[in-house]
């Protein structure tokens, strides 16, 4: 009786590795249940692991008295979302690249040998380089261009809205409200050949300098980069907009009034008071607006031409029309792998750590 | 104050109107080199307005604002040498110390070999050395207060300008921070304008103090001045605590005042209302520290005969209310060691002034015998 006491106490008292444990053998059980690394009987004793594990620590929680509770609270916390991620993000992306790494049998199979098949790779690089290319220049082009717009917009909606400030917001978020397909494609009827827009530009004679501008094209505006990269800036204008606004809004009013008493001028103010606080509004919009914008396939289907495709078509139509899943996803593991990369750059190089 | 030349700053009949509202009505005042003047008036009395309107982050409406004899009502902040610190310092949270107080000196383009001397030297002053290559926000409020000051001093403006600068701090540190204050002032010597709703702060710092209400300056002197004779029952009541007592004026004598009280005796007063009609409203400021406490009832002359009804033990000093016959109250501060065997609570009891212990004032208060020390109550008597 003594003995099982002293035993219980002792897990009570390192409750915290016990769930950190059960966390972990949790998630594992999940991806290898989402992944089908087993089969057969094996599934049924995974499952039940899973179960003991789940119970065990709920009744460790139960019994182990409040020290025991206290520090299994933040496995608790943790646990549902770890759990989430192992089945719906680990898993897939361990299928992934799993995939990305295996050959079809024939033409027409769903069966996939894993063989380290690094050739989808290279076939990923050789046949669709020009649309890694494009995605993440139209990708750059576009956050450049949602900075250049939304923020001296943020700006004149933090400092000069006024009591207007929430329904100038309003107005910018509100078409938002649209599903985002039937804007894209609102976008395609407004610059269509006949649209009005294009005769427009015909009439008053700005054809020609558009043309020059590269952004109309043989008398059209649809089918272009630049309605490809239009349509990028247009969608996420609000994810840049609204990080920079939320930073320039704390910006205390006073902080500007002071650079100007310290004899700055507006402009002196403006770069070294107002830029260095909305930093970080740009750098979350920048990540908000880069991220989606660079695997999007949206804007370049329904915008674009055949010479505009960007990654994310590519992604689509190897898995969708051509089913070729071992290329389709060896082109997603190198556009994650590629983003993340990019984003650690920029956070090592813009890392805003002592503002945030 | 000091010749023409002299005065760093002169406000010409300045007004500033938003709409229909006034919020400065004809300030007309000058302040002169190394002068430490407080603006003293309770909130949305245009103490700040006017500091604003010397710091041009607001034009005068009508009126001229001089600066060492030029006139910059049109000119803006970042050409003005006067400097301000902020009522919440509006510290630059992203740059260091150093970096704060170098920003107006990078502002004029002075090299930076020449600054870092000049920054380094404004810290010594404000005793915050070591502190240069902290962030604001890991300083205390009493520091942060004084990188404030350093950040605008290390500029040698021609006045600065403070905001209640006190006003966020607590009241050891503000007690603290007014002794640094003026040994700063005086180390620099440069003009110090200071707005206020701290009577305290502006009578122990201040060289001359203008009482601002509703827009207008009531008056403008020493504190001693502006304690002893104060010019309206405003600042009488504004200033300290004072007992104002309604009365009618009943002679001219000289340079006093004979007032018939409401309160019943008559007393002569001095102040400077000797032009007043016979008959006309009048009230009578008493001091309590002015008063002298005695329990022999009967005294004739200056003094009044009521019931005691409260006291107050206050350390040196005793707080004593006592009721007047006619139902007013008047505060009275009594030297605790004095001894007073039969002052109990109840009993009959006079009080004395001496012969300048009384001044007179135009008008009556709004509540007769009303002590007044909070600006809140000023504010609800208006």
């Amino acid at each position: 009786m003594t003995e099982t006491v002293v035993r219980h106490n002792r897990i009570a008292r390192n409750a915290d590795r016990v769930g950190l444990g059960a966390m972990i053998v949790a998630s594992v059980c999940l991806v290898a249940l989402g992944t089908r690394w087993v089969s057969g009987p094996m599934v049924s004793v995974i499952v039940l692991v899973l179960i003991l594990d789940l119970v065990g620590v709920l009744v460790l929680a139960a019994r182990g008295g409040p020290e025991a509770r206290r520090l299994l609270a933040p496995y608790g916390l943790l646990k549902p979302g770890m759990l989430w991620l192992a089945l719906f993000f680990l898993a897939p992306v361990w299928s992934l690249i799993r995939i990305s790494l295996s050959t079809k049998e024939s033409r027409f199979s769903v069966n996939y040998d894993f063989n380290w098949a690094f050739e989808n790779y290279s076939k990923a690089f050789s046949d669709f380089g020009a649309q890694f290319q494009r995605a993440f220049l139209y990708a750059a082009i576009a956050t450049v261009l949602t900075i250049a717009i939304g923020y001296p917009l943020a700006y004149v909606i933090a400092f000069r809205g006024g009591k207007y400030k929430n329904i100038l917001l309003g107005l910018v978020v509100i078409p938002f409200f649209t599903s985002y397909l039937i804007r894209t494609i609102a976008w395609s009827t407004i610059l269509a050949d006949r649209g009005i827009v294009v005769s427009a530009m015909n009439a008053v004679g700005l054809q020609t300098v558009l043309e020059w501008m590269h952004i109309m094209d043989n008398g059209k505006l649809l089918n272009t980069p630049a309605a490809v990269i239009g349509g990028l800036t247009y969608n996420f204008l609000p994810f840049m907009l609204l990080p920079i606004y939320v930073s320039l809004e704390k910006i205390d009013v006073n902080l500007v009034n002071a650079a100007g008493d310290l004899y700055s001028n507006a402009s002196r103010a403006f770069r070294k008071i107002v830029v260095p606080l909305s930093i970080p509004g740009v750098f979350a919009g920048t990540l908000l607006t880069f991220i989606p914008a660079a695997g999007d396939f949206v804007n370049a289907q329904f915008l674009g031409n055949p010479n505009t495709t960007m990654i994310g078509n590519s992604i689509q139509d190897q898995f969708l029309k051509q089913n070729n899943y071992p290329v389709a996803s060896a082109m997603s593991a190198v556009l994650m792998v590629s983003i993340a990369t990019l984003v650690l750059l920029y956070t090592r190089i813009f890392g805003t750590e002592d503002l945030a | 104050m000091g010749e023409a030349a002299k005065d760093v700053i002169v406000l010409d009949h300045v007004s500033k109107r938003y709409g229909d509202f006034v919020a400065v009505h004809d300030a007309n005042f000058s302040i002169a080199h190394g002068e430490f003047f407080a603006m003293l008036g309770p909130s949305g009395c245009g103490k700040t307005t006017t500091l604003k309107m010397i710091a041009g982050f607001e034009q005068p409406s009508a009126g001229r604002v001089m600066l060492d004899g030029v006139d910059v009502s049109d000119v803006p902040p970042y050409k003005r040498n006067v400097n301000t610190v902020f009522q919440q310092y509006a510290l630059f949270p992203h740059m260091s110390v150093f970096d704060n107080v170098a920003f107006g000196p990078r502002s004029k383009k002075i090299d930076e070999s020449k600054l870092k001397t000049s920054v380094m030297e404004m810290l010594e002053i404000v005793r915050l050395s070591e502190f240069a290559h902290r962030k604001p926000s890991q300083l205390s409020g009493g520091q942060q207060q004084r990188v404030a000051l350093a950040r605008a001093l290390v500029n040698y403006p021609s006045a600065l300008l403070l905001d209640e600068p006190l006003a966020a701090l607590d009241l050891k540190l503000r007690e603290a921070m007014q002794i640094e204050l003026k040994r700063i002032q005086r180390e620099v010597e440069i003009s110090f304008i200071f707005v206020t709703h701290d009577q305290g702060e502006a009578l122990t710092m201040s060289d001359r103090i203008a009482v601002m209400s509703q827009g207008h300056v009531e008056q403008i002197g020493t504190p001693q001045e502006i304690y002893r004779s104060p010019s309206s029952l405003f600042v009488a009541g504004f200033i300290g605590s004072a007992n104002l007592l309604p009365g009618t004026v009943k002679s001219h004598d000289g340079d006093n005042v004979v007032v018939t009280l409401q309160a019943g005796p008559t007393v002569r007063v001095t102040g400077n209302f000797s032009s007043c009609a016979i008959g006309e409203k009048v009230s009578v400021m008493l001091r309590p520290e002015c008063m002298k406490p005695s329990s022999d009832v009967g005294v004739s002359g200056q003094g009044l005969n009521g019931v005691l009804t409260d006291m107050v033990f206050q350390g040196a000093t005793a707080r004593m209310i006592v009721s007047l016959p006619d139902g007013s109250e008047v505060t009275c501060l009594a030297d605790s060691s004095a001894r007073m065997p039969d002052a109990q609570v109840g009993s009959n009891i006079s009080i004395s002034w001496g012969a300048d212990g009384g001044y007179v004032l135009a008008g009556w208060p709004g509540k007769a015998g009303s002590t007044s020390t909070d600006v809140d109550h000023i504010e609800s008597t208006l």
